[in-house]
């Protein structure tokens, strides 16, 4: 996967849809966004300061957080210990090994209430929790590091449709400082959550602009209707 | 964290060679810095799930220096431990930046070369190390006013108060947030960074505490032996400690002890059965419980007891 010519801006507060085709590119620029993959060329900045050169850690320290398409989860970990783990880290005492964990009341009380405002059962293992609930809390960890931009990678990927509604209402909630990109494939959740609409093709980015622009955009036509024509 | 009632039971226990085995003493104090030496492989391993091939490089370093220390400078075994520690920490550290940046097989062999890169180091450095004959001569008297003596009373006691207070280290770590973000590379080191963790950072001071913690345990073997052996570095000590870390049930800080237990014992019996053979029976036990206990004897045993929160 390659993505190259990327010019891309997300005003604070953003609701910003990431669409194209399987193969585009939208996770590798999501992965170079966060240092998971390093570019060759470019550069990338958050809050008008570099970030190019900084470790996918230090990225998130300064408030890019991401989530993933693929569950990426602590499978034997509880949803809270998870969620307490990410407040740690932020507030910096996840390196503190001398004092016991229930020490630490204010990160384990922030992550109950992250948990809570997702409706996400706290006390069990991870690998216990319902697929749904498993997503869930992909964003409740994202949330749990106070970002100021948050990359959604496909959050519904996998729940059924009459699902992936409230998850998204859960993360309309959110707070409206907060900067959103997400990738989504359902066009519907797409046209009612986006404010905007960035649509790759190639490894580029085709076209993007307020969603009846796209809506009305020939080349992004041509491009969903040659790949409905195809699988006709 | 409050403390199991079992917990409490089997600490008591571990007095009871004083009474009921008085013979047993040595095998004893073997036991207990077996256990040591596995709950220190137990905080890499169970808890950051860094597989290592290598531990007995600390085992040894920290042989050797209490050895050495006792040879040629002065025989207070307190402030042997201390340097020993040091030594094993100094070695864990600088290793630690090349071993945290592999993972799986890659990580397997490079522990596993970093052992016997040590082991010929020390076979070759004869003039320092004694070479193949390891270190005699020396003796330590006594420790916190128990004389080492030929029942092995002080060797036991001294073995099992040592391996008592790491173990409250341990248990500490465990159970701190240092001790969770230990677990949370483990369950999933990519999603680490994603939340903002330097696991780079956090799996070397892993390593190196399990260091100086495997230092303390070589220390201890040559105090109670008045003897370092070239064995202390092994290959073959290094996989001991695995199976026996495996046996009793990794991630779990008792899985270390009940294995030792377990495996020293079978050892001691077996090999007076049939002095040639008795791995047979270790590779039996090793299998029938990875098979049918794949977290361990302890894992099996957690499940008929509620799992605590």
């Amino acid at each position: 996967m390659v993505a190259q010519d990327i010019a891309l801006e997300l005003p604070r507060g953003a609701r910003h849809a990431l669409i194209g085709p399987n193969g585009a590119g939208k996770t590798t620029l999501m992965n170079l966004m966060t240092g998971m993959l390093a570019p060759d060329s470019g550069r990338i900045f958050l809050d008008g300061a570099e970030i190019t050169r900084d470790k996918p850690h230090d990225r998130v320290k300064k408030g890019l957080a991401r989530t993933f398409q693929i569950n990426t989860l602590f499978p034997q970990l509880s949803a809270l210990e998870s969620v307490a783990l990410a407040v740690l880290e932020r507030e910096g005492n996840a390196h503190n090994w001398w004092r016991g964990l229930p020490r630490f009341g204010g990160a384990i009380h922030e992550a109950q209430g992250i948990l809570d405002s997702l409706k996400i059962p706290s006390r069990k293992e991870t690998r216990e929790l319902p697929y749904g609930q498993q997503r869930l809390l992909e964003i409740a960890l994202a949330l749990a590091t106070r970002p100021k931009v948050l990359l959604l990678d496909e959050p519904a990927a996998g729940v059924p449709k009459d699902e992936s509604a409230a998850l998204f209402d859960a993360i309309d909630g959110l707070s409206r400082d907060l900067t959103i990109l997400f990738i989504e494939h359902d066009m519907d959740v797409v046209f009612r959550f986006a404010s905007r609409i960035i649509v790759m093709v190639g490894g580029r980015i085709l076209v993007q602009g307020p969603p009846a622009e796209i809506a009305r955009d020939e080349r992004v036509r041509e491009v969903y209707l040659g790949k409905a024509r195809l699988a006709a | 964290m409050r403390w199991h009632p079992l917990e409490i039971v089997f600490w008591l226990c571990t007095l009871l060679p004083f009474v009921v085995t008085p013979n047993y003493l040595s095998l004893a104090s073997q036991i207990a810095i077996t256990a040591l030496f596995a709950l220190s492989l137990d905080l890499i391993l169970g808890y950051a799930g860094i597989v290592s091939l290598g531990h007995a490089a600390f085992f040894g370093v920290g042989a050797y220096t209490a050895g050495l220390l006792a040879k040629h400078y002065w025989s207070e075994p307190l402030t042997g431990l201390v340097l020993a520690a040091l030594a094993a920490g100094l070695v864990g550290y600088a290793t630690s930046h090349i071993i945290v940046r592999f993972r799986h097989l890659a990580l397997i062999m490079l522990t596993m070369g970093f052992g016997l890169l040590l082991h010929e180091a020390a076979n070759s450095a004869s003039g320092l190390t004694g070479g193949a004959d390891g270190l005699q001569g020396f003796k330590v008297p006594a420790v916190l006013g128990f004389r080492f003596d030929m029942f092995g009373r002080a060797a036991y006691a001294y073995s099992l108060l040592i391996l008592f207070a790491c173990f409250l280290v341990a248990r500490r770590i465990v159970n701190s947030p240092f001790g969770l973000a230990l677990r949370g590379i483990r369950e999933n080191a990519l999603r680490m960074p994603a939340i903002g963790a330097p696991s780079r950072a956090h799996l070397r001071k892993a390593y190196t505490i399990a260091a100086v913690m495997a230092g303390i345990a070589g220390a201890v073997l040559t105090h109670t032996t008045s003897t370092v052996s070239l064995e202390t570095l092994s290959f073959g000590r290094s996989a001991d400690v695995l199976v026996i870390l495996i046996l009793g049930g990794a991630g779990r800080l008792y899985g270390g002890i009940i294995g030792a237990i377990i495996y020293m014992v079978a050892r001691d019996q077996f090999s007076g059965l049939n002095p040639q053979y008795w791995y047979f029976w270790i590779g039996l036990l090793l299998v029938t419980v990875v098979m049918f206990l794949p977290n361990g004897i302890l894992g099996g045993f957690a499940r008929f007891f509620p799992r605590k929160t």
